[in-house]
């Protein structure tokens, strides 16, 4: 079957506590206040990825118990929100997650070979992660950048005008944990129209 | 009222509807699959879609409401059409296993397939297959049926208050599921069976039984606890096979409890079929019906009628109590009662044990004071509609509980665990919320009228309601009974009234007072307190906890193999019906009374049913309407002096899967109270 970050992990892996740490609990108290006694479920999402933060980047099962019994809701309403949007894990990512667009724009700006191309490099499949916990790769529809398709995010940064090549060097930089530059890979600054 | 047309024809309509119940009160039939009239809309199965001028799509009927004007059309080539679009979408990931699949024959997909289903399929590709779920000893899944209409989501949320399902991820890996698959641990989950209108969940013991057109329906109404919802008995042959809610909007809407729905397979599990009496060496052997015709005769011969009493169960009908205490009146006994528990009621006093408001008065109710009821599994139907009531109030509606705190789904506020804490309600806060309420509702659970101070309870908390109460029309006090039969015993005068002030006949019981103990159905007396001197004769239709100390046995029939008349909690009468006939060594109790007087030459003043009845018609007026209830006022208690106790007030049901000789020996029964009855020690 295909894997998914969305799936919930294995046993094994399973933390067996979660709690907010000192910081995050006197967030998620003011996240709660900012909406209606009634509706406590509005709080699910960001209290939700204040627990993906914490946990590196995503949520045990332990996290979907604790912030039921925080907000007083039941777990599956927690567990619905957490498998319905793609930004939240349901198992380990790696120190680099990569998340390749293949929307329309992306896709006939051959994101497809992109694809290919980090599957190759990292030896993984989508959904997977390396055995040295460095890189996992995502599929993930249209992140908005489709001006400077083909487009790739690597944890919270976007890396555009990709080309097979620009994606080796940055995928062979990530291994070395060096700095690559933010943004259009090309000469580009951002967005604006090419000379040719 | 606002005027629509529907397809060129006008009609008045109320002001606030959906054009789909527009259509619905017309006449008109609209399919639909996520659509429920008592759930919320949620407009994502999309086969209700209707023509609507000025619209260039089709709008889905359930979600749009009637405005002045409207015009709709409901039978145009654009309608069908994308009526059978959604079909086929709906038909790609359905699997075609409808001669397997338990909900055939009675399927929403199964029968609007056969309108708007195009025959042949033009997906090539594969189709999902989804895991199935394990979601208890009740409910079968097989989620690749499942169109995701949601219907068993929204119920578990907004109807039976667990919310324990839900849907996960999306798009094609949309699945219907359970936190971690727990099982749904609800009183109520059963109705999701009767609302997936596909075969994604469907009834674990009805599996593969039987195909619905094969079965033999018949309306009745269920004895398993005192609602009396209307039921619908499915069977075949001599064996009933499931139970159905039927509508009934005074009663139980549409829902049925878990026990109602699963506990008949207990009918066929360890019944009485012969006589038994005890040999010499004290074990129970089969025995004729002169030989045991003839241990009667002496027995009550040969005792003072003063040595003798009876007592009834919980879930006996009115008929069979009424040729008990006619027979027990022809040789004199006066010792009987119908309260094993010794609940307290005042005689001749209908108020003091119904629920005066009706079931429907919840929905009206401003203000809500449990004491010492374990509602949620006393009557899960009542749960379920104080439930809506509160959650129709945006969470305004006050519910205060004095008792246990048992798990109920809404909040409430605790007073406290002992009957001290009434006197919270009686002053200060409490007291000026229960004054601004219009329309207050007291509910009195067994658990406090059988407590010790019942009486104190009952006159503490009838005294507050009447100090509080302006509205003349509103009678907010209840009594929420428990056991099916109890209102009809009651009804009957079923007890002596001699015996209520001093010691109750349970109580002289147990000293041992009483040479002979008649129990029709009784089996939740403490046994092991009856000293061994008294001789007990059981009449019952179940080896349940009375037959080890029985020392003589009578069979009799069960509810399903006669009609009786049973009164629910409100006071209302209510027929259930006869679905197949007792075995032939089995007697209907009215018919062994009778066969048993002419034996001792005695003149009962019935010869058949048809007499009985309209003898106890005769006697007890109301029992004859049936379905309606009569109201009956107040009486204002005396001036007391108020001995309230710390004790926490607990229910009287421990156990919601057994509370009577049927639901203790079913299977189904004891396999819900292994997996979801936790453990006390």
């Amino acid at each position: 079957m295909e894997k998914s970050f969305k799936k919930i992990a294995e046993e094994l892996i399973q933390p067996k506590k979660f709690a907010f740490d000192k910081d995050n609990l006197s967030k998620a108290n003011k996240i709660v206040q900012m909406y209606p006694k009634n509706f406590k479920e509005s709080s699910i999402m960001p209290l939700l990825t204040l627990a993906q933060e914490q946990n590196n980047g995503w949520i045990p099962k332990k996290a979907i118990e604790y912030i039921s019994k925080f907000l007083k809701v039941s777990e599956i309403r927690v567990l619905e929100l957490a498998t319905f949007y793609s930004m939240y894990n349901l198992s380990p990512i790696g120190k680099y997650h990569i998340e390749v667009c293949t929307t329309s724009p992306c896709m006939l700006r051959g994101a497809d070979s992109i694809m290919l191309k980090c599957k190759e490099k990292l030896g993984i499949n989508i959904g997977e992660l390396s055995k040295d916990k460095k890189f996992s790769i995502n599929h993930v529809e249209c992140l908005g950048a489709c001006v400077n398709a083909p487009v790739i995010k690597i944890n919270k940064d976007y890396y555009e005008d990709i080309t097979i090549n620009t994606c080796e060097e940055i995928l062979n930089k990530l291994n070395n944990n060096k700095k690559i530059k933010v943004g259009p890979q090309s000469s580009r600054k951002a967005s604006e129209p090419t000379k040719s | 009222m606002v005027q629509i047309f529907i397809n060129g024809k006008p009609f008045k309509v109320d002001e606030g509807i959906t054009v789909i119940q527009a259509c619905e009160d017309v006449g008109i039939e609209i399919p639909r699959f996520c659509y429920h009239e008592k759930l919320s809309i949620a407009g994502n199965c999309r086969m209700c879609l209707v023509e609507m001028e000025n619209s260039q799509k089709p709008v889905a009927s359930c979600a749009m409401p009637v405005a002045e004007g409207m015009k709709i059309k409901t039978d145009t080539e654009m309608v069908v059409k994308a009526r059978k679009g959604v079909m086929e979408f709906l038909l790609i990931n359905h699997p075609l296993d409808c001669p397997i699949c338990d909900q055939g024959g009675e399927c929403d997909l199964q029968d609007q397939a056969m309108a708007y289903g195009s025959g042949i399929s033009r997906f090539v590709e594969h189709k999902r297959a989804v895991k199935d779920k394990n979601l208890g000893p009740l409910i079968k899944t097989h989620m690749t049926r499942c169109i995701h209409c949601t219907r068993c989501v929204r119920f578990a949320e907004e109807i039976s208050g667990n919310q324990q399902l839900g849907t996960i991820g999306r798009g094609e890996d949309t699945e219907i599921t359970s936190f971690l698959e727990k099982s749904i641990d609800s009183e109520m989950s059963g109705n999701i069976i009767d609302l997936c209108p596909v075969g994604a969940l469907t009834s674990k013991p009805y599996a593969y039984v039987a195909r619905p057109w094969e079965l033999k329906k018949t309306q009745s109404i269920d004895v398993f606890d005192a609602v009396g919802s209307n039921i619908r008995l499915d069977s075949k042959g001599d064996k009933i096979l499931r139970v159905l809610p039927r509508i009934n909007e005074d009663i139980n809407d549409e829902w049925i409890s878990d026990k109602t729905r699963f506990a008949y397979d207990g009918l066929n599990h360890q019944r009485i079929d012969r006589y038994y009496s005890r040999d010499l060496n004290g074990k129970l052997t089969e025995d004729s019906e002169e030989g045991v015709f003839e241990i009667l005769r002496s027995k009550f011969s040969n005792t003072k009628t003063k040595k003798i009493a009876s007592v009834v169960g919980n879930t006996v009908d009115c008929e069979s109590i009424y040729a008990l205490k006619t027979f027990l009146k022809t040789i004199g006994v006066e010792n009987f009662d119908c309260r094993q528990d010794e609940s307290f009621f005042i005689p001749n006093n209908r108020s003091s044990y119904l629920f005066n408001s009706k079931i429907s008065g919840i929905d009206e109710s401003d203000f809500c004071v449990l004491v010492g009821s374990d509602i949620k599994k006393e009557a899960p139907i009542l749960s379920a509609r104080v439930r809506q009531r509160f959650l129709n109030s945006d969470f305004s509606y006050p519910i205060l509980r004095v008792g246990s705190r048992h798990n109920v789904n809404f909040d409430v506020d605790d007073l406290g665990l002992g009957s001290t804490s009434l006197k919270k309600l009686s002053s200060g806060k409490y007291l000026s919320l229960l004054k601004k309420s219009k329309k207050p509702l007291f509910i009195l659970g067994q658990g406090a009228m059988c407590s010790k101070i019942g009486e104190q309870i009952y006159n503490f908390c009838l005294n507050l309601y009447l100090k509080v109460s302006k509205d003349q029309s509103w009678n907010g006090f209840n009594v929420l009974q428990t056991f099916s039969g109890r209102v009809g015993a009651l009804d009957l005068g079923f007890f002596n009234e001699s015996n209520m002030k001093s010691k109750s006949v349970i109580k002289k019981i147990y000293q041992g007072e009483y040479d002979v103990l008649f129990l029709m159905s009784a089996d939740d007396l403490d046994f092991g307190k009856i000293p061994s001197k008294t001789f007990v004769i059981y009449q019952g239709h179940h080896g349940d906890k009375a037959v080890s100390r029985a020392d003589l046995i009578l069979p009799t029939s069960c509810f399903t193999e006669k009609e009786g008349i049973y009164v629910n909690l409100e006071g209302r009468p209510q027929l259930s019906r006869q679905v197949k006939l007792p075995l032939p060594s089995v007697d209907h109790s009215w018919n062994f009374f009778l066969k048993f007087s002419d034996y001792l030459e005695l003149k009962m003043n019935f010869k058949n049913f048809e007499e009985l009845r309209k003898n106890m018609f005769s006697e007890y007026r109301f029992l004859s309407k049936l379905n309606e209830i009569q109201s009956y006022e107040l009486v204002q208690p005396k001036k007391y002096k108020y001995n309230f106790v710390e004790d926490e007030i607990f229910s009287n049901i421990d156990n919601f899967y057994m509370t009577d000789s049927v639901s203790r020996n079913s299977p189904t029964m004891s396999n819900c109270s292994l997996a979801f009855q936790k453990k006390s020690l």
